[in-house]
């Protein structure tokens, strides 16, 4: 077929450019512009270089918050996928129950995340929480407001309440496309069903589970409303992960230079740990795809 | 390798089968022998999976005994009965390689390694894939997949049986051909029993010894292809088997002669009275069609020219009637005669056929 060429086309995305331009791209310039500006007050800029990054770079707070971070999505990564694999294994295949598990596991995944702070927050407490109260009259010596460690276990312990759900709804997903068939060719080759997970269930989860790690990492990586609503980031700073530093620069000391700085950065670690998994997951549907 | 018996099996999806509606396969008693082909044919629906299902062991039948050997294996979970099977779409474990796919079960048996790896090779020497061994499952065309399910049965030394549930369906037409030739070869050079299930005619008539056609979930004939082409015991085997199928027109017969469409045409054997729904079939190969003479009356509507012969689509009353003529027979504008050759005769009351007196039953 042979196509015109015509450069006033270019007018018809227009109107999307726009859009895109206020949503998205002026905003993001706003910060980039004050990553690079420093002021004395009564708006008056000046530029600054890229002195925002050395420090933001040198500064330890925001190493032991990007520490804390990883470690954080690492332990929920390590709980959430395999514990949502088993979920997924051992939900109904079908009917009424596979339904009802389906509606009840679903349920996390729509509560707010500050009602789900809310929820951990009061739950949590020793005073009036179940769970605290409980774990007091049990003898056990818990208090996530001021052990580090209990904290910890209460956050880590929130965040596998509010999303293994979403790993074992992909990973059901996934268990459901397996054909019958390769079941059965199992049961003639006598296979151990662990030998069925491991050649045939794990490598046909594959897909889905990329997808599971890569929101998983995603979203706990930017984790924020969840813990600034239980810890804010305490006790001392034991729960200070990088988005409530971002914060607390930002709007805790108005430190507008320096916040714009560490923005940047931390939208540019997830790019790149978002295109890594982006460029495997390709990579697996093409060895896929050539049959 | 082994004998397989049915005795009275039949099985019902049903929890409480009352009527025989309710069964997807219905009583069934036969032997089939040792080391011979078999195919199950016939549309989709009537029962041929289920059978096959019951013989690898994923379905318990509701009634009835299967044996190998003379041994009941009706309750044997499938991994004990030693049987390989093919599905309609390749199996294979798509992380391991092909040599891994192959060794899968005699390392999950625990076999001695020396022992998997010479298996190994033979039977990848035997179906002959031992270019990909190395090469990883995934990736490799449906063809291969195919041979490696087959190769993973193979490799079991006591296999029972071969099953193939349509393992063709997506394979490529040229290599269709090629691969089923394969596998009748090593059916000749191992004598494995196997069992073919398939929907296509041509696959069951050029695979298989014997042809099992179901229909209604009953076996309606079990026998050569020669004797399904020239003795359908029913008239589905007769209009499912052939291109096109066996012509069944409406008559009445008494001893040996049937009126058809008010003209009388001789049959040669004698059939008694029969009675019920009578109908007379006759395949389009032996019907002849000439200007004049004595014969049926009838009426040309098309002819199709595939090539090596002609089909004449006709009418004989209301009835209509296919005949094959040869590419150089000229076939008449109207006014057309047909007759049959007295010896292609069938006769089929309620669907089944009548043996002539003097009929050696098969």
């Amino acid at each position: 077929m042979n196509k015109t060429v015509n450069q006033k086309a270019w007018f018809l995305i227009l109107p999307v450019l726009i859009l895109v331009g206020f949503s998205a791209v002026i905003p993001l310039m706003t910060v980039v512009n004050y990553s690079i500006q420093d002021t004395f007050g009564n708006n008056v800029f000046f530029p600054a270089g890229l002195d925002w990054f050395r420090d933001t770079l040198q500064s330890d707070r925001m190493w032991s918050s990007l520490r804390r971070q990883l470690t954080f999505s690492a332990i929920i990564l390590a709980i959430e996928i395999p514990l949502g694999i088993f979920i997924a294994l051992n939900m109904p295949k079908g009917g009424f129950w596979a339904s009802f598990c389906l509606v009840m596991m679903s349920l996390p995944l729509l509560i707010p995340w500050n009602v789900v702070g809310t929820i951990w927050q009061i739950f949590g407490r020793v005073d009036i929480g179940l769970l605290g109260h409980t774990l007091a009259r049990m003898g056990i010596d818990y208090n996530y407001t001021q052990d580090a460690l209990d904290a910890w276990f209460t956050l880590v312990l929130m965040d596998v309440w509010h999303w293994t759900s979403l790993v074992a709804l992909l990973a059901y997903a996934g268990l459901r496309s397996i054909p019958d068939a390769y079941y059965q060719a199992a049961k003639i080759d006598q296979a151990s069903r662990w030998k069925v997970f491991r050649y045939i269930e794990l490598p046909k989860m594959q897909g889905v589970l990329m997808i599971a790690i890569l929101l998983r990492f995603m979203d706990s990586f930017m984790i924020y409303t969840e813990p600034f609503v239980v810890t804010g980031g305490g006790p001392g700073s034991a729960t200070n992960f990088l988005s409530i530093d971002l914060v607390n620069v930002a709007l805790g000391q108005m430190d507008l230079g320096p916040a714009a700085a560490y923005s940047i950065m931390y939208y540019l670690v997830i790019l790149l740990i978002s295109y890594v998994f982006y460029t495997v997951m390709i990579n697996l549907d093409k060895r896929d795809g050539m049959k | 390798m082994a004998k397989i018996t049915f005795e009275n099996l039949a099985h019902s999806y049903l929890a409480d089968p009352t009527s025989p509606e309710d069964y997807a396969l219905k009583e069934l008693n036969h032997d089939w022998v040792d080391g011979e082909a078999y195919a199950l044919l016939g549309s989709s629906g009537c029962g041929k999976s289920t059978l096959l299902n019951i013989i690898s062991g994923l379905l318990s039948p509701s009634q009835g005994r299967i044996l190998f050997n003379d041994v009941d294996v009706t309750e044997a979970p499938t991994a004990e009965r030693n049987i390989a099977q093919v599905f309609q779409f390749p199996v294979v474990y798509d992380t391991m390689t092909v040599r891994d796919n192959l060794a899968f079960l005699l390392r999950n048996r625990g076999a001695d390694p020396t022992y998997v790896a010479q298996r190994v090779n033979q039977v990848a020497k035997m179906i002959g894939i031992e270019e990909e061994l190395n090469r990883k499952a995934r990736g490799l065309t449906a063809d291969v997949k195919q041979k490696i399910s087959l190769g993973r049965g193979m490799v079991r030394e006591d296999v029972n049986a071969l099953l193939f549930d349509e393992p063709l369906t997506v394979i490529d037409p040229h290599l269709k051909w090629e691969l089923r030739t394969q596998l009748k070869a090593l059916h000749h050079e191992f004598g494995h029993t196997m069992i073919y299930v398939t929907h296509d005619q041509t696959e069951a008539l050029t695979f298989a010894d014997k042809v099992v056609v179901m229909y209604d979930g009953r076996v309606v004939q079990m026998g050569t292809p020669e004797e399904l082409f020239e003795r359908p015991q029913h008239t589905f085997v007769g209009y499912f088997i052939g291109s096109p199928g066996m012509n069944v027109l409406g008559a009445t017969v008494n001893d040996s002669s049937a009126m058809v469409a008010g003209h009388e045409i001789a049959l040669g054997r004698s059939y008694g009275a029969p009675t019920g729904k009578v109908e007379l079939g006759i395949r389009p190969e032996f019907v002849r069609i000439s200007t004049e003479g004595p014969g049926l009356p009838a009426r040309i509507r098309r002819v199709e020219d595939v090539g090596r012969h002609k089909i004449v689509r006709l009418e004989v009353g209301a009835e209509k009637l296919d005949a094959i003529v040869g590419e150089g027979v000229s076939v008449p504008a109207d006014g057309a005669v047909v007759s049959f050759d007295p010896a292609a005769i069938n006769i089929y009351s309620n669907d089944w056929r009548v043996a002539p007196k003097g009929e050696v039953a098969a």
